[in-house]
């Protein structure tokens, strides 16, 4: 078995044969990075370069663990402290960067696509760590495989994706790879923070933070990305909080008992308190320790894919 | 010893040993291994995946039902990610379960394979052993030793039969739990 794509660019372009594939091969690394030694040595002759043109701290740390527990050569990049700020275009900024023989890049860009048209233009194998509010496939990897460790099984299962659905990149992936999974997707959040024409990808929409509960099985709190917020889309934090913030009482009012996740970073007090958090239907931890997993699968599976030079 | 060739086939194969053999030859190695272990409180079996892993359960029964041998600890190491041909071969390398629920620290592990042939898989089985403690000693146990074909200088402690075969040949090992029968044969191209 082998990955259908060459690049990672969204869950998109990939096919349920794919994830699965990853899954599978993320089993073999979780139990490798729970050894006393969690290193293997398989991608001892492949470089990668992680460029981050956007903040990051858990995707990207979570990337670089992933490359040095493979014993991958790793460089790291941040558009702060580059020449993007003197001018230099994405394409010669990467391409200089692989002139120096880097086999893969990972990336993450504030422009949705970016990693698609960087794949077309360089030679080197591209993983989007996201881009913009487009796609960010390995989060939605590790979230669904976090629902299979938990649940058993992705496929039957109700997903509510709560929160700032316009923003998220997040969003996108996960409903993607929800439904190439089988599970069926609502989003719930206030309508300004809803995208037009959703309900074009199969997806519920619910504004009424306790219905969409009532009906999940697993719900995925998203954080609300101020810093993408160009108008006001909601009166107050405190009214955002209020109706759609997941709080003990409203957990404990519901009939079952339902998986809580976060993608990271947490608002404590607004998408959800700090004692739901902290919670044990939460897995919010495990979401993290499954990330490195996952990444490990999907950097193991591109590279195999790299042909071998005999130089 | 059973010899038949079969010419209709295009791939002829050779029975190199039959049930009967691999069963004296199963019982050998279990003596041998008590000999050299005792009772096995020192002592763990380590099956190398995926084929070493039958010939690993098999001993383990024998030891247990046949020699009342108490509380083996056996244990599955897979070598996928150390192997020295990541994107050198045309197949991507599927990784198998390792499996090892007991502290190999200060133990006499006792790898065990089905073939040993070019060497590789051991050296690569002797890294991945690393990564879960320092062992006291590491010993080889294999059912066929494929003389004069060794890449590396790794020879076998206990061995059940010793074959010669070329470049060309396969050892093909096929387990009654998994491919219908107990039988070793020697495959020509």
């Amino acid at each position: 078995m082998e990955l259908s794509v060459n690049h990672l660019l969204g869950i998109k372009y990939i096919t349920e044969a794919d994830i699965q594939l990853i899954f599978e091969t993320a089993d073999h690394f979780k139990e490798v990075i729970n050894r006393p030694i969690k290193k293997v040595p398989s991608l001892r002759d492949i470089t990668i370069a992680n460029l981050f043109f956007e903040n990051s701290t858990r995707t990207k740390l979570s990337f670089e663990l992933a490359e040095k527990r493979l014993s991958a050569d790793v460089i790291n990049f941040a558009s702060s402290s580059s020449s993007v700020t003197k001018g230099e275009t994405l394409i010669d900024t990467v391409n200089n960067i692989l002139s120096m023989k880097v086999d893969m890049v990972v990336m993450r860009h504030p422009n949705p696509g970016a990693g698609v048209f960087l794949s077309k233009h360089v030679d080197a194998s591209i993983i989007n760590a996201g881009d913009g509010a487009h796609e960010h496939p390995t989060q939605a990897l590790l979230d669904s495989y976090s629902i299979r460790e938990k649940l058993g099984d992705v496929a039957g299962k109700k997903v509510v994706i709560v929160g700032d659905i316009l923003h998220s990149r997040v969003a996108l992936s996960n409903i993607f790879a929800l439904q190439k999974l089988g599970a069926s997707v609502k989003v719930c959040g206030p309508k300004t923070l809803i995208p037009k024409h959703i309900e074009k990808l199969n997806v519920g929409i619910e504004t009424n933070l306790r219905n969409a509960l009532e009906w999940c099985d697993v719900a995925n709190m998203l954080r609300v990305q101020n810093e993408r917020m160009d108008i006001s889309y909601f009166p107050t934090t405190r009214e955002y909080t209020q109706q759609f913030g997941l709080n003990k009482a409203i957990l404990d009012s519901l009939n079952k008992e339902i998986v809580v996740m976060h993608p990271g970073p947490i608002n404590r007090g607004v998408e959800i308190t700090s004692d739901v958090a902290d919670s044990k239907q939460s897995i919010i931890l495990e979401q993290v320790q499954n990330g490195v997993a996952i990444r490990m699968a999907v950097i193991y599976l591109l590279a195999s894919k790299i042909k071998h030079h005999e130089d | 010893m059973l010899s038949e060739y079969n010419s209709e086939l295009p791939m002829s194969q050779k029975v190199l040993l039959n049930a009967t053999e691999i069963n004296i030859a199963l019982n050998r190695l279990a003596c041998q291994l008590i000999e050299k272990h005792d009772d096995f409180s020192k002592t763990v079996l380590i099956g190398i995946q995926p084929r070493g892993v039958f010939l690993a359960e098999r001993l383990k029964t024998l030891l247990e039902t046949e020699y009342k041998i108490k509380n083996i600890k056996l244990g599955y190491l897979d070598i996928t990610f150390y192997r020295d041909d990541f994107r050198r071969s045309e197949k991507p390398l599927e990784a198998n379960k390792t499996k090892i629920d007991f502290i190999v620290e200060d133990k006499n592990v006792v790898f065990i394979d089905d073939v040993l042939f070019t060497g590789r898989s051991i050296r690569s089985a002797l890294t991945a052993m690393q990564s879960f403690g320092r062992p006291l000693e590491i010993e080889l146990l294999t059912l066929i030793d494929r003389r004069f074909s060794r890449h590396l200088p790794i020879q076998p402690d206990y061995r059940g039969r010793q074959v010669d075969a070329i470049n060309g040949e396969k050892v093909k090992v096929c387990w009654k739990e998994n491919d219908g029968e107990d039988a070793v044969y020697l495959v020509k191209n």
